[in-house]
């Protein structure tokens, strides 16, 4: 009972600032629209294992060199491929006898760098490409889209591949030729939500305020593509770790000794049926990773969702 | 010479696809008149405000706006003179902007100064408070949202006002409402009106003139006390007047 008061008097606090029906400025008026999503978003425990994944990968990269007990590029030969557990290797050391543990912690800024700068530069080229293909129609749409189906035409992986091999392995040409293969799908969403879009009515009458298409695209139609790539775009980073970390494998991206998951893999293949744990344990964090996306890809759906019952 | 008209619709003709919307449409509406379209779904009367709106982009004839004939292209003129209000409000206003952002808009576009004082006046002019101003359309109802539209339409103040079906998407409580406001904002800004509804009730209410549309064209144009006199000579428009007071009178019972 007692709970039960003290829960009700804090709705009446910043609760009841947020949720009011008549917010007094435009920044009231947007917190209580979070509030509301966050509400939302809570209300899913696994949205929320996986919101918090990607909260410890974040702490995990911000907090690298304390997490990491070893130095990571340090080799000792004498205690190479150790099982987890020997030796004061809390995950095992690899054929260097470097320790795994600390290379995974210094491999999440990696990671998380790929997928920062992917998950912001694909989905603006598709949104640009795809809301100016939808809106503008016409010979505009036809080139813009018959480019992004030539994009799409192949796999991702091989494009990258394609794009790695003309630009020079490494990291950074890796994150360039994800981002040069991923933007075709949101140009492809982009386009069908802008075309849904484009004839309702409140397009029509900004229009007839004068609007141009600049404005008319980045103010009004943009939010509204806005939610659906979002999703897409958390949807897909399980695959873009993937993809960098496939680069990684075939020895395209990261180069050694960077400790980068994809890498680690491929330097513990040649061990894996006496030592499993070099390949197996970077392939657990990078399938904890991408799981962690994809439950939290699936819990933005719930709340960016536009059908969404509103409040 | 026509200084008075308002808007002047000659021969206006639009296609889509071969098939003709609205054959050879002419009527012209006096400024500060209320001129009413009505026709059955589909006779073309909407299609005609698209036109002279601009939202349809294939069209012959001559559209005249306060004496000046209109081109393909609007400039930022004729946005300042016509407006329109849409039949749908729950699809007229951005789900995504505030009332605030909505109403700011127009102002910022065609730099108006004192955008702060207009917006509290225009929401006070049509019945909502300062209150509604940071709202998002889903915490508003249907008339309230329409009101928002009305807003809208008058932030550049127009002299001509579109209304298209503008209470037909509402309750019939609201409807009264919103038409007295329509009503009132006309007498108050010396507004012109071009109203098109199927409902006779609303035009025979708002306008002096009517035009009665089957199939794309203007069959007839009479006074609005020709219509509540029954006197009729087109037969189209007699029918549609039977069956209109049969659909009252059934619902009455």
């Amino acid at each position: 009972m007692a709970s039960d008061t003290l829960q009700s008097t804090s709705h009446t606090g910043w609760r009841a600032w947020l949720l009011t029906d008549t917010p007094a400025s435009r920044m009231q008026a947007r917190l209580g629209q979070l509030y509301l999503g966050w509400r939302t978003f809570r209300s899913n425990p696994l949205a929320l294992i996986g919101f918090l994944i990607i909260v410890a990968l974040v702490l995990m990269a911000i907090f690298a060199p304390l997490l990491a007990v070893h130095d990571p590029y340090a080799q000792n030969l004498d205690l190479r491929l150790r099982a987890p557990g020997e030796d004061g290797y809390w995950l095992g050391s690899d054929d260097l006898g470097r320790d795994i543990w600390s290379r995974i912690v210094h491999g999440a800024p990696i990671t998380l760098q790929i997928v920062a700068i992917v998950a912001v530069t694909a989905p603006t080229i598709g949104l640009l490409v795809g809301t100016a293909a939808g809106y503008l129609g016409g010979w505009i749409d036809v080139v813009l889209m018959r480019i992004t189906d030539i994009f799409l035409a192949f796999p991702r992986l091989v494009l990258a591949l394609a794009f790695v091999a003309v630009l020079g392995a490494g990291i950074e040409n890796a994150i360039l030729a994800i981002t040069l293969t991923a933007w075709p799908p949101y140009a492809r969403i982009a386009r069908a939500e802008t075309l849904t879009i484009r004839r309702a009515d409140f397009i029509a009458a900004i229009r007839l305020q004068g609007a141009g298409p600049i404005r008319i695209i980045t103010g009004h139609i943009w939010p509204l593509c806005l939610s659906s790539i979002i999703i897409r775009v958390t949807l897909d980073m399980a695959g873009v770790i993937l993809t960098a970390a496939g680069l990684g494998f075939l020895g395209l991206g990261a180069q050694p000794p960077l400790p980068e998951w994809g890498a680690m893999i491929s330097a513990g293949r040649d061990f894996f049926l006496d030592s499993w744990w070099v390949a197996t344990i970077p392939g657990l964090a990078i399938f904890i990773v991408s799981l962690g996306f994809n439950l939290l890809g699936d819990g933005l759906r719930d709340v960016l969702d536009p059908k969404r019952k509103s409040a | 010479m026509a200084t008075s008209e308002a808007l002047l619709v000659e021969g206006l003709t639009v296609a889509f696809d071969g098939s003709v919307a609205v054959d050879a449409a002419t009527f012209a509406v006096e400024e500060g008149a209320s001129f009413g379209l009505v026709g059955e779904s589909g006779s073309g009367k909407s299609t005609i405000l698209r036109a002279i709106a601009g939202l349809v982009p294939d069209w012959s004839g001559r559209i005249e706006v306060m004496g000046h004939p209109l081109g393909r292209r609007r400039g930022a003129e004729f946005f300042r003179t016509v407006q329109m209000v849409f039949q749908d409000p729950y699809g007229s206003l951005h789900p995504r902007h505030t009332v605030d952002r909505t109403l700011s808009e127009p102002l910022l576009l065609h730099r108006f100064d004192r955008v702060e004082q207009r917006i509290e006046e225009a929401l006070e002019q049509v019945g909502l408070g300062p209150s509604f101003r940071f709202r998002y359309p889903h915490q508003l109802s249907g008339g309230q949202r329409q009101r928002v539209a009305i807003a809208r339409a008058l932030m550049l103040e127009p002299r001509i006002l579109l209304l298209d079906e503008p209470t037909s998407a509402l309750d019939v409580s609201v409807q009264a409402e919103v038409l007295n406001l329509l009503d009132r904002l006309r007498v108050d800004r010396g507004l012109t009106y071009l109203l098109v509804s199927h409902n006779l009730a609303v035009v025979a209410h708002m306008c002096e003139r009517i035009a009665v549309m089957q199939g794309g064209r203007i069959v007839e144009t009479l006074r609005a006390d020709a219509m509540r006199n029954l006197t009729p000579t087109n037969p189209y428009t007699r029918d549609l007047l039977v069956a209109s007071q049969g659909y009252s009178a059934g619902e009455e019972e």
